[in-house]
């Protein structure tokens, strides 16, 4: 029954009947020129799942060490997006787990450990808390519990995360805040299938376990031209991908276009947003949103995590922080309540547009 | 759930290549209409991406299952359920399932919870270090004997004496290995030193056996800047790269799954070589190891799983532990072979990891292996074990099942040992153990920036600012930070 309920996110991901926009203003600084120029002569629309799926044959290509497990995905995924990697590269190398994701967990630190870069899969980032202790004990004190004698830096998890309509308690979880707790990992979160593929070749080949959160709404939902060649996108650097004067918004993965949405209102309103993809949760770059909100004197920060001791919290006061005399009104932020996600009432638990839009408005206005 | 089946293609195709490849479908006379709606709901719904779903996969996967099939008869050990496999030649009619088939019986049977007796413990020399009669030992040399011997008692004296440096104050904390120094030893020595270990805590004696000097232990003790986890953990959480011994982490269990990982890179690349991993009692109640022999078994990865069964974890009796016949038992139910092994008989601890040894190499597969003993030290400085536990309980097994001077004695008996070797190593080792804790207690404490290193590769931004901050709180209120710790 389990596992029943856990393909049941397959169809969950292409069932969506809301569409959403996506936010494909993202090229530019990221990508290198020589790089750009390449990419206008190679690149494909590709949805967020095949380029996924396209970042997993390059790395398991480029690298003979680099191997790719967890639940079922052999086969392609319950998400399909390891789709093709054992018809090309074999069944040593891309392979089925036993469903336990503490084992998974432990066993991709362990092939890290002896040199190799293991990609595990999470089938939802809902069911990673088995693994936590793994995560948490062992793969982010690994390196610094053995004076750098030992690392498993070649450890890259990869996680569908977030709402997809009808989810429910156990199929939506976003838990990144959790494990930004963590000295040791790092936290990367996706906004769309280009800036997957490059953060998620950079993640493999980062030298540190990283936890990569996959967007799951927007697998099938966000399209967009993604360059067919190998690149990769620095981690720890946000990117401003709306110039704005009047507040700054902060969000990562899924949400921003939905923030995306908000600033497209606002701005009808009359009221200029900057809005900045964090892309890496931790360790983040505080400068480039210091220098945002320097600029705009608010900010709002917006995640699908309930509100209370999430992610944002940790933005908002950093901020305060270094910026208190500039802001000329509270740090907003719209989030997700603090309940479980719900199924019936999602609706009424997302932090939808006109929530942000209101929060643009009353900080605006404060 | 027929319902469900029938809502999603991809469910289906997938269930369909499993069911073929159970050779379900492969029957002719196959009328369960239950797989044939489904066959045909998929079929009409996606004919075009799985053109001839039962003959494809069919072929697509007989090598497969021939594999399984053959996997599944190899690793049939001496059956101890065989009352449970009736003889009965009723089974005309049988479940052709993964695995292998499976007989139908019409008498319901529950499956025992134990055998009758419980599983014998291997073992080839008696309380006395006498050699069993008819036990077909393998020749060890004088030379691998005496070095075993010599670090059994190093390791013992090792604790002994960093035991009563804790008492005085000198380090903070400290485990011993005592009762358990030939499962420590003797494991070690039957390995090769390309074997990579991944310990728990109380297994320090095979990086002794592996050449980690008496000064390394006591840095580490210490905490000073000579110890190569840079003064961050506790004593007794040794490691060694190249020694090939993985640093100790406090948590239980977590290295088994870890072990089946590092085991699995060694598959790949072919080595001549497997992994070794250490629990106690206790921690095979932990999900990790039961996750870890899950893993091991369908990962085929060469790794050894020894089990210092020493009877308590802490205060936990087991007992309290588990109501399995010890740990040996449960290899079977993962697939594994399994052996339960005198604890405190070097030899047959010597000639137990060997064996495996050979088997995880050669067959590529993993092995557990219970070692009966048990641990007569405190569990740690912080414990009182004299608590919870009868003192004769300890005593007994302190000296009548000693597992040094067991040793000792067939050591002697071969005239490869005498008391004057015996004074010269005590007095030699205690020389050096004493020099190693003077050295090292005056060796200075490893500089301020290693607090903030190896976090990650390299520090990022909040950590130097954070180093920077610290630095000039350090700068105004010297007073409040240790003044041994060069900046």
């Amino acid at each position: 029954m389990a596992s029943c309920l856990r393909r049941y996110g397959r169809r969950l991901s292409v069932s969506i009947c809301e569409k959403r926009e996506l936010s494909t203003a993202c090229e530019g600084k990221v990508i290198q020129q020589q790089q750009q120029q390449q990419q206008q002569q190679t690149a494909k629309l590709l949805n967020l799942c095949s380029a996924i799926n396209q970042a997993l044959h390059l790395a398991l290509e480029t690298d003979p060490r680099s191997y790719v497990f967890g639940e079922d995905v052999s086969f392609g995924g319950v998400f399909r997006c390891t789709t093709g990697l054992t018809e090309r590269f074999g069944k040593n190398r891309v392979f089925n787990t036993p469903l336990c994701e503490q084992g998974i967990v432990g066993f991709g630190i362990g092939l890290a450990a002896m040199g190799n870069r293991a990609i595990a899969e999470i089938q939802f980032a809902d069911y990673i808390y088995p693994a936590f202790d793994q995560i948490v004990n062992e793969a982010a004190k690994f390196r610094y519990r053995s004076g750098n004698q030992y690392d498993c830096g070649g450890l890259t998890i990869r996680a569908p995360y977030g709402a997809v309509g009808h989810g429910g308690h156990y199929h939506s979880q976003s838990p990144e805040a959790f494990f930004c707790h963590v000295p040791g990992i790092k936290v990367v979160i996706p906004r769309s299938p280009q800036q997957a593929k490059g953060l998620l070749l950079s993640c493999i080949r980062d030298p540190n376990p990283v936890v990569f959160f996959e967007p799951k709404w927007l697998y099938r939902l966000a399209v967009e031209e993604v360059p067919e060649h190998d690149y990769m996108l620095p981690l720890s650097e946000a990117e401003v991908i709306r110039e704005g004067s009047d507040i700054t918004l902060v969000g990562w993965g899924a949400q921003l276009s939905i923030m995306e949405q908000a600033c497209t209102d606002a701005e009808k309103d009359g009221i200029s947003c900057e809005l900045i993809d964090l892309k890496t949760l931790i360790p983040w770059d505080k400068e480039t949103v210091e220098t945002s909100v320097r600029k705009t004197g608010r900010l709002l920060i917006s995640h699908e995590a309930p509100v209370t001791g999430g992610f944002g919290a940790e933005i908002s006061a950093s901020i305060v922080e270094r910026c208190f005399l500039r802001l000329e009104a509270p740090v907003a932020r719209v989030c997700g309540l603090d309940t479980p996600f719900p199924l019936v009432f999602e609706p009424f638990y997302m932090p939808t547009k006109n929530k942000i839009l209101d929060a643009i408005k009353s900080t605006v206005n404060y | 759930m027929a319902i469900w089946f029938t809502r999603s293609r991809t469910i289906t195709y997938y269930l369909k290549r499993k069911m073929g490849f159970m050779g379900i479908l492969n029957q002719d006379s196959c009328s369960n209409s239950y797989f044939e709606s489904i066959s045909s709901s998929s079929s009409s719904s996606s004919s075009s991406r799985i053109p001839d779903v039962k003959n494809s996969s069919i072929s697509r996967y007989s090598s497969a299952f021939t594999f399984l099939v053959h996997r599944f008869k190899s690793t049939k050990t001496s059956g101890q359920l065989d009352q449970f496999y009736s003889s009965d030649d009723e089974n005309s009619q049988a479940l052709d399932f993964p695995g292998g088939k499976v007989a139908y019986i019409s008498e319901m049977r529950f499956i025992s919870e134990s055998n009758d007796k419980r599983i014998p413990c291997y073992r080839l020399l008696d309380d006395n270090g006498e050699l069993i009669e008819d036990s077909d030992i393998d020749q060890i040399s004088k030379e691998v004997a005496v070095k075993m011997y010599s670090e059994m008692v190093t390791l013992q004296m090792m604790d002994t004496i960093f035991y009563e440096a804790q008492r005085q104050g000198r380090i903070s904390f400290y485990v011993t290995s005592v009762g358990e120094e030939a499962t420590n030893i003797a494991s070690a020595a039957a390995l090769a030193a390309d074997d990579v270990v991944l310990p728990q805590y109380r297994e320090p004696g095979v990086l002794l056996w592996r050449g980690f000097t008496l000064e390394e232990f006591a840095n580490q003790c210490f905490g000073n800047k000579a110890d190569y986890g840079k003064g961050r953990q506790m004593p007794i959480h040794y490691g060694s790269k190249k020694l090939n011994y993985f640093t100790v982490s406090s948590p239980i269990a977590t290295q088994l799954p870890q072990a089946v990982g590092a085991a699995y890179s060694l598959k790949m690349d072919k080595k001549d070589a497997c992994v070794v991993t250490y629990i106690g009692d206790g921690g095979t109640s932990e999900g990790d190891f039961h996750a870890a022999l899950n893993f091991a078994a369908v990962m085929e990865a060469p790794v050894i799983f020894i089990c210092r069964n020493n009877g308590w974890a802490i205060s936990t009796h087991i007992t309290e532990q588990f109501r399995s016949d010890g740990i040996a038992v449960k290899g079977q139910a993962y697939g594994i072979q399994s052996i339960r092994v005198d604890g405190n008989d070097a030899l047959a601890v010597y000639r137990t990891i060997r064996a495996a040894r050979e088997i995880a190499i050669s067959e590529q597969r993993p092995i557990l292996v219970e070692a009966l003993t048990y641990r007569v030290g405190h569990h740690s400085t912080s414990d009182d074990s004299t608590k919870y536990r009868p003192a004769d309980e300890i005593e007994y097994w302190k000296m009548a099942r000693n597992p040094v001077n067991r040793f000792r004695k067939w050591v002697e008996r071969n005239g490869w040992w005498s008391e004057k070797e015996e004074s010269e190593l005590r007095s030699s080792i205690r020389k050096q153990l004493l020099q190693a804790i003077q050295v090292a207690e005056k060796t200075e404490k490893p500089a301020l920036g290693n607090l903030f290193s190896d976090v990650y590769d390299l520090p990022p931004s909040n950590l130097r600012e954070q180093e920077k901050q610290l630095r000039e709180t350090i700068n105004r209120h010297p007073q409040d930070y240790p003044s041994d710790v060069p900046m």
